[in-house]
């Protein structure tokens, strides 16, 4: 019978240059397109399972009629909650990557809306007791569930099984491409608090000081470092002195300039909006990118996140800020591409997108508005969450889901606004 | 009211052969179905082009299905099937070739079970076993068939209660069984003390619980009767047979199978009743599932393993003389043709061929199978019953 009781992950220990990084692997990636679906529901937190508004059940695994009626069925979110009826501590397994983490526990779990689910357990659970359900992306992006008793729970994340699905900056080593940005400074002080081990600070032009320099440097656990977006040699010499220590990369760079292509156009701003947003992402991509896909299995602070704060008219173009919007559309592109290449490494490629902020350059923005402590407390939970896609205040959850329903309409509605 | 079934007079079956396993093998599973198919015809001095009927069942096989099969054989045929039903094949290759030569569709069909295994192979069926797999189990810990059943078995034993003692009775005179087969993965006797004590594989199952993945092939002929006699080949009759899929399929983790909705019906057309079987073998990938075939046959009440098996010997020379052969637990699991072996074992039993394991004044036996956990559970069921002749 498995041990239940509340073991700690292990503290990280300092990394002996002279042992063999153990290698990234990575669950099974095989699914059908039906099963390819739910990691759509799991990157952005959502329970989803296939229903049959007939028969009002959700039926599991995911299929292409109703096992009781042969009516189609479509992806709804349904209630989380369930019994945990079967448990087993798998101890070894033909696939390396579990393997490797053996013990393994797994369950059974009748959800309340129908279906009996095979799901991760987390060491809080026990046979008999009612369980919450949560979708995930595991190590091979793809969605798994899992159990626990409380999902809110204060010490949640201290589970072996849970970490392996989350990016938890707990123990970790986080940096923050551009501090000045307006989420630098709230997004240092968030991840301090939410326990990260070291927050390197990258800061251009160091010897311009302001406020915000003089706030980093008062925080515990924060290095400033010299990181210029819009230089190659900068980002390649941090990416050589700390790019084995990055777990978590979280690029806030911004540049928002209003105008389109003939309204307070201005190719001058666009270039430069485009070398520091679009080639500044991809400096950063291809000098980080490759240690942190090295270490996507080093220990408990394995590097676990490539986070991109986007804005969500990457999605669809805000003439208002139409060139803007396009820098975050090609970015948005790009973090695709960076997802197909990070696959099998185990480091989660993470978009949060939000709307306009709190912040000068969206003086003239009717709100609402973000806040950036906001947007730094929503990006960490979302971390912590383990998504893949976090859609940060009521300005991007409503692009976004408008988005999903049409986006041909989505597009009508932003570029006929203004005539209103 | 449903038509009554049609008996299954004048269908025999005969020609039981095993090639002996063997724990890896570098060749293909054609080489192991087709030294079967040969050792088989020439057990029996039949020769290949009397042959008109074929049905295959393998994992291995693939791309190949039974129609690659066929060509690659050089068989010439008026009847073939491919049977993809894991444990259930053997009773369902029984029951398909039994109808075809009841209606003179073909008159000797060769049943044929097999598979390879080479280095990884046990892995690869796993990892692409089926979309439901794929999608639903084999990315919760990959522990393939061990986790799915350790979950089954966690559940039955919480059920309805049943110690670990049960399951070991069965593995541990099965392994007694096994040390009379050639070719058996498990070569040393097994004791109670050592079943309990073995090193968990995925709990509640233990080492002794898990099948051993191993190379091997099954078969049988299926013929009429007057063709038997004519040649002077020993055989068994079809008392009665069944199948049936995807039964209870609501149940939130299987503890039955099809079995439970056949059982009135399948004793009916038997014409006997379960105390009358000289032998018994069951489809046995984990001990849990020979007590599910027990009790959904009506050996005994569902739950009530521990009192029905406890005192009984379930050895080749016991009172309940059960998987004689040593079944997949002792023999191995050498894929398809554990949905053969218990059938192919019963054949060779009834007509006395058994040799040192032979069950005395065997004329009655029950053969059951259990076929394909596509998800979470073993889909089809299927059993047969039959006599040897007098």
């Amino acid at each position: 019978m498995a041990e239940i009781g509340e073991s700690r992950l292990p503290q990280p220990v300092k990394k002996n240059p002279q042992l063999k990084t153990a290698a990234p692997l990575v669950p099974p990636l095989r699914r059908s397109r039906l099963g390819l679906r739910l990691a759509g529901f799991a990157a952005r937190g959502e329970f989803c399972l296939p229903f049959c508004s007939a028969c009002e059940k959700a039926v599991w695994p995911p299929r292409d009629a109703c096992p009781t009626c042969l009516a189609e069925l479509a992806w709804q979110e349904v209630g989380n909650q369930g019994q945990l009826i079967a448990e087993s501590v798998l101890e070894t397994s033909p696939e390396l990557y579990f393997r490797g983490r053996m013990p393994w526990r797994i369950g059974t779990v009748r959800l309340a809306c129908g279906p009996s689910i095979m799901a991760h357990l987390h060491q809080q659970v026990q046979v008999g007791e009612q369980v919450e359900m949560g979708l995930h992306l595991d190590k091979a992006q793809r969605a798994v569930f899992m159990a626990y008793k409380n999902r809110e729970g204060g010490s949640v994340n201290e589970d072996s099984q849970l970490r392996e699905l989350t990016s938890d900056p707990k123990y970790r080593r986080v940096l923050i491409s551009d501090a000045r940005s307006p989420a630098g400074l709230a997004l240092a002080k968030a991840l301090a608090g939410a326990e990260a081990r070291e927050i390197f600070a990258g800061v251009a032009e160091s010897w311009r000081r302001d406020a915000v320099l003089d706030a980093l440097e008062a925080l515990d656990h924060v290095t400033l470092v010299p990181l210029d977006l819009t230089d190659s040699s900068s980002v390649k010499e941090l990416a050589a002195e700390i790019g084995g220590k990055v777990d978590i990369l979280i690029h806030t760079a911004d540049q928002p300039r209003p105008g389109g292509l003939l309204d307070g156009s201005s190719l001058t701003i666009a270039q430069e909006m485009q070398d520091r947003l679009v080639t500044g992402y991809m400096r950063l991509a291809s000098h980080f990118g490759p240690a942190m896909r090295g270490r996507g299995a080093d220990g408990v602070n394995s590097a676990t996140a490539f986070v991109t704060i986007l804005s969500v008219y990457a999605h669809a173009n805000w003439p208002s800020y139409g060139t803007h919007s396009a820098c975050h559309a090609a970015v948005y592109s790009l973090s695709q591409c960076l997802r197909s290449e990070m696959l099998g490494s185990g480091v989660r490629v993470v978009n949060a997108y939000t709307g306009p902020l709190e912040q000068d350059w969206y003086e003239s923005v009717l709100p609402p508005k973000l806040d950036p402590q906001r947007l730094a407390r929503d990006l960490i939970k979302g971390l912590q969450q383990g998504l893949e896609d976090i859609y940060i205040g009521d300005v991007a959850r409503d692009v976004a889901s408008r988005f999903r329903e049409d986006a041909k309409l989505l597009e009508i509605e932003l570029t006929g606004g203004a005539r209103e | 009211m449903a038509q009554a079934r049609a008996n299954y007079e004048g269908v025999v079956l005969t020609a039981p052969m095993s090639l002996p396993y063997q724990r890896f093998s570098n060749q293909s599973a054609h080489w192991w179905l087709l030294g079967c198919l040969r050792e088989m015809l020439a057990s029996v001095a039949v020769r290949p082009d009397e042959i008109d009927g074929l049905t295959v069942s393998s994992f291995t096989l693939h791309p190949d299905s039974a129609v690659g099969f066929a060509q690659h054989s050089g068989l010439d045929l008026r009847w073939l099937e491919h049977i993809p039903m894991g444990g259930a094949s053997g009773i369902v290759a029984l029951q398909r070739a039994a109808r075809a030569v009841q209606c003179g569709d073909a008159n000797i069909i060769a049943c044929l079970a097999g598979d390879t295994n080479q280095l990884d192979s046990f892995r690869q069926t796993l990892s692409r076993f089926s979309n439901f797999s794929n999608d639903a189990a084999w990315p919760d810990g990959s522990g393939g068939a061990n986790g799915y059943f350790a979950l089954l078995t966690d559940y039955y034993m919480r059920r309805f209660d049943t110690p670990r003692e049960v399951f070991g009775k069965i593995a541990v005179d099965q392994r007694s069984n096994a040390l009379l087969l050639e070719g058996a993965m498990m070569t040393r006797p097994l004791s109670l003390e050592a079943y309990l004590s073995a090193r968990m594989i995925a709990s509640p199952l233990g080492l002794f619980d898990c099948v051993m993945p191993c190379a091997g092939s099954e078969s049988f002929l299926v013929m009429s009767e007057e063709t038997a006699r004519q040649r002077q080949l020993p055989f068994v009759r079809i008392k009665a047979v069944m199948e049936h899929h995807n039964a209870f399929a609501s149940d939130p983790v299987q503890f039955r199978g099809g079995w439970q909705k056949e059982q009135d019906r399948f004793w009916r057309d038997a014409g006997c009743s379960p105390p009358d079987m000289n032998l018994i073998q069951t489809y046995d990938d984990y001990p849990v599932i020979s007590v599910m075939q027990m009790e959904d046959l009506g050996f005994f009440p569902k739950g009530e393993a521990a009192d029905f098996l406890m005192s009984r010997d379930l050895t080749w020379q016991g009172d309940f003389p059960h998987n004689t052969s040593g079944g997949q637990l002792s023999a191995g699991q050498a894929g398809a043709a554990g949905g053969f072996i218990g059938l192919v074992e019963a054949v060779r039993q009834l007509t006395g061929q058994a040799g040192k394991r032979q069950v005395a004044a065997a004329r009655l036996g029950l053969v059951s199978g259990f076929g394909m956990v596509n998800y979470d559970r073993g889909v089809c069921s299927g059993a047969a019953v039959l006599e040897g002749a007098v």
